[in-house]
């Protein structure tokens, strides 16, 4: 299980609806299913990864987050979750308004492009960074909205998204308390917790 | 008979009911027969029972072989058997033939019910309705309290579907490949030219062709051409057919526009064949009121067209699958269903299946097809 998932698990209320955008082969809603007790659905597109997902008992469907998600109510899920799926979606900022519409509470989690093994790798050798959690080059990639921590705070504040909770990954888990204090050089991946903000 | 995994040699069996069944039309039926297959053994605890519902055309002959030199194997014999997506060694598979049919349950090929002649026309118009009742009764009979799931395909997936609004506590999973909630205008008007290629043919004589010597087979293999070409994608024939001629080295003189003219091109001649086959073997009253059954199909109408309150009476859990190519019953008439479901809250899985075939890609051994519904049928597992 990807650290980023075992992370949100905590932050997930039991017996509540949960949507995942982007589920993947349906790891973490079985985990949900069967720890938090949820009903859970998964949206994914890869052929490969839906039959799996479905092998587990999962109700997956088949849909393409490029395509919108206005056949979801507002306000459906109890949670909305988005695990490294943000950065490779044409538009990151209307599919996270879609989720905050779709979901009461809302869960993200991106690979940190601010990284810095990744300005350190473009700052020396001047070319997009290919490594272990990056392992594209940059026209094969199906990521192409990378971000940082600090430009997915400045989204969040422009569009009045209120931040519940944050959480960092770093490489090694030795760094993890770096990567919390200065997530946005030292985190791999962030962990939004995030909601609509209602003003008072 | 090829395959080791085919289930072999099969039987029907007939199941008479005596209880009088009230129609959706009004009129009601004193007593009927069905025609029925079963696959499979049924455990001690009923509780793994798979009930396969056919499509317009289709039998209850889904699988296996009556002879050991048969040609061909049931009609869905690519997902049936053991070890296959609805595997027999796991699942007591049903599958009937439905009234109104003409593969051995009552229909118009059958004696009325004073046996003084057949029904031909006047056989009371069936609704998906009503057949789902008829399996009801025929899941009494042979001791199945709750399916473990109800499978079908196109017109097989509209009786899925009413199965699981209908009598919600008797099926656990609902299947319902390439169907729809309702007919649009474009699949009536299909259906009203193939009516109307039968009413056409004088040997049909207002459908009281039985016993005189006669049957409108022409009109009925030009009902199946049309409905044939509703059934492949534009790419499927492309790749099948092509422009190829039927016989390259013929002249091609001044065509005559005579209807013995040889076809010229090799999906002519393939339609032909189709239409000519389909002619043999079916009856055209049952043409008639199997595309009356689609036409008025409405899967929501008992609640106002509202397919969300409809599907919040279910409780089953769904699988719906659609073909990327069927323009007959497209990806998006399956959108509905999923959408209808999702704002039910019901648990649904849905995939569209990249296919070339079209409509007809349902009845075949595509990978990612059978492997899904193999997937799926996991969870149906007792």
């Amino acid at each position: 299980m990807r650290q980023d998932l075992t992370r949100i698990l905590r932050w997930m209320p039991e017996n509540s609806r949960v949507l995942d955008l982007g589920c993947g082969d349906g790891e973490f809603l079985e985990l949900l299913r069967d720890q938090k007790n949820a009903r859970v659905t998964g949206i994914e597109i890869d052929a490969q990864a839906i039959s799996q997902a479905i092998r587990r008992g999962l109700s997956i469907v088949e849909q393409d987050l490029d395509a919108g998600l206005d056949n979801f109510a507002d306000g459906s899920f109890d949670m909305v979750v988005m695990a490294h799926a943000l950065q490779a979606v044409h538009f990151p900022d209307n599919v996270l308004e879609e989720m905050l519409r779709i979901g009461r509470e809302c869960v993200v989690t991106f690979p940190n492009f601010g990284h810095w093994r990744s300005r350190l790798h473009l700052a020396t050798r001047g070319r997009m960074p290919v490594s272990r959690f990056m392992p594209y080059t940059w026209y094969d990639t199906p990521n192409i909205h990378f971000c940082t921590v600090r430009d997915f705070e400045t989204l969040c504040s422009h569009r009045g998204i209120q931040i519940l909770h944050r959480d960092m990954i770093a490489s090694e888990t030795r760094s993890t308390v770096l990567a919390r204090r200065w997530p946005n050089l030292f985190a791999t991946t962030a962990i939004y917790h995030i909601s609509r903000h209602i003003s008072q | 008979m090829e395959s080791e995994a085919s289930i072999g040699l099969v039987n029907s069996q007939t199941a008479s009911f005596d209880e009088p069944l009230k129609l959706a039309c009004g009129d009601t039926l004193n007593r009927y027969e069905l025609i029925y297959e079963t696959y499979g053994a049924l455990n001690p605890g009923a509780d793994n029972a798979i009930l396969i519902c056919h499509a317009l055309s289709g039998s209850h002959h889904a699988a296996g072989y009556y002879q050991p030199d048969d040609k061909k194997p049931g009609w869905w014999d690519a997902c049936i058997g053991p070890g296959k997506a609805i595997d027999t060694d796991q699942f007591f598979v049903v599958s009937l033939n439905n009234i109104g049919g003409c593969h051995g349950s009552t229909g118009p090929t059958s004696l009325r019910e004073d046996r003084s002649q057949v029904w031909g026309p006047s056989f009371p118009q069936p609704a998906v309705e009503d057949w789902v009742d008829t399996q009801a009764r025929l899941a009494d009979r042979l001791g199945v309290a709750c399916w473990a799931a109800v499978i079908g395909g196109s017109l097989g997936g509209m009786q899925a579907l009413t199965w699981s609004i209908r009598y919600p506590d008797r099926l656990r999973h609902c299947v319902a490949i390439a169907a729809a909630m309702k007919l649009s205008a474009q699949n009536i008007a299909f259906n009203e030219v193939a009516r109307r290629a039968i009413y056409s043919d004088p040997a049909y004589a207002d459908g009281y062709y039985l016993g005189s010597g006669e049957s409108p087979d022409k009109g009925l293999a030009l009902a199946r051409m049309v409905g044939h070409i509703t059934y492949l994608s534009d790419d499927a024939m492309a790749s099948k057919f092509g422009r190829e001629l039927q016989n390259p080295d013929a002249v091609r003189g001044a065509s005559s526009n005579s209807p013995r003219e040889p076809a010229e091109f090799q999906v002519e001649s393939y339609l032909r064949y189709q239409g000519s086959q389909f002619a043999k073997s079916f009856d055209a009253n049952t043409y008639m009121l199997m595309t009356r059954v689609l036409d008025r199909y409405d899967f929501a109408a008992d609640f106002g067209g509202d397919a969300i309150a409809a599907f919040k009476r279910a409780k089953a859990e769904f699988l719906i699958v659609s073909f990327s190519t069927d323009w007959r019953f497209s990806p998006a008439r399956s959108r509905e269903i999923v959408d209808a479901l999702l704002a039910a809250e019901r648990p649904v899985s849905y995939a569209e299946i990249a296919a070339k075939e079209g409509h007809d890609a349902f009845l075949l051994p595509i990978p990612r097809y059978v492997d899904l519904l193999k997937a799926y049928l996991r969870r149906v597992t007792v």
